[in-house]
């Protein structure tokens, strides 16, 4: 069976049709959630996508946090349930507490809209289980407070146990280490500030999101938070 | 009783401030010489109601806490004032 992937929808979101198209275009089963909603309808994924939800008010993800579906997301995570935050996902998710650190504006204060290349940088986690540790990744960004930070422990802690998952080749942004995304201690909740559900078509300029979000489905058919 | 609250949330120290320092570039050029340490926050102000200031601070620093502001990379600083 198609394994069920839920894109939580936010006032505000704006790529959680990319996120069902890409999810459906590899196999998968879209299903919109809505932020208001306590439950997950039983999906074996999840996807927290990319906007402005509740239009990025006091700090992106500040107020996305409290919606009501975030108490079933966070359960979800603990159960070892595969959930991936891109863009204004991941800071929902760094703001949630499901990942550390936070980020900050981009340094020189640019809203950063191009093809990025990053490399995989761990090949255990739930969105990069399909692709070797090394490849380069054609994926695009399209933020403005994409400047990953955290205090230096924290940092030592994301090295030391392998929890940095992608970096840029050229850091865009000023995030620290060159971070572009990271996951959880239990490697199942990953957050990036690149879009590889805008990567997973010839006719969107890059197909390297195939693998990421193959990952992803293949995780959510393992059915680790089932 | 209704108290005044002011919340200015600042940056950590330590944590970069890139719209600081990119006003701070920014200044030389506009003529405004000898100005650095540049720190850009935010002020919030609201009113509350407490029996009294200590119940008041209390209920503050949870919100601040909790929502106006990212403890991972913020201070708050709580002024709170007896209202008129």
């Amino acid at each position: 069976m198609a394994p069920r992937v839920g894109v939580v929808r936010f006032p505000g979101s704006n790529c959680e049709f990319d996120s069902i198209e890409a999810v459906e275009h590899l196999g998968g089963t879209g299903v919109l959630l809505w932020h208001d909603d306590t439950d997950l309808s039983g999906v074996d994924a999840v996807i927290i996508p990319g906007g402005f939800a509740h239009g990025d008010y006091l700090r992106p993800g500040a107020i996305a946090r409290f919606s009501p579906i975030m108490g079933a997301v966070g359960r979800f995570a603990a159960a070892g349930g595969p959930v991936v935050g891109i863009c204004n996902g991941f800071q929902v998710l760094t703001e949630a507490g499901l990942l550390p650190g936070a980020l900050q504006k981009n340094n020189g204060l640019k809203f950063r809209c191009a093809m990025a290349e990053i490399q995989i940088e761990t090949s255990d986690s739930i969105l990069t289980n399909q692709v070797p540790v090394g490849t380069i990744a054609r994926i695009p960004i399209n933020h403005f407070e994409g400047n990953y930070t955290c205090d230096a422990e924290t940092l030592a802690e994301l090295q030391a146990e392998d929890r940095i998952v992608f970096r840029y080749v050229n850091n865009p942004n000023g995030s620290v280490d060159h971070i572009a995304g990271i996951c959880s201690a239990g490697r199942n909740v990953v957050g990036l500030m690149p879009h590889p559900e805008r990567a997973c078509h010839e006719l969107l300029g890059s197909t390297d999101g195939v693998g990421l979000i193959g990952s992803l489905l293949s995780a959510a058919r393992a059915g680790v938070g089932a | 009783m209704t108290f005044d609250v002011l919340v200015e949330v600042r940056l950590k120290a330590g944590v970069a401030d890139p719209q600081g320092s990119t006003i701070e570039r920014s200044l030389p050029a506009l003529g405004f010489d000898g100005i650095g340490g540049v720190r850009v926050g935010k002020s919030i102000r609201f009113h509350i109601d407490a029996v009294d200031e200590a119940e008041a601070r209390a209920h503050v620093e949870d919100v601040c806490g909790r929502f106006l502001s990212n403890p991972v990379i913020e201070d708050s600083v709580i002024t709170i004032v007896a209202g008129a």
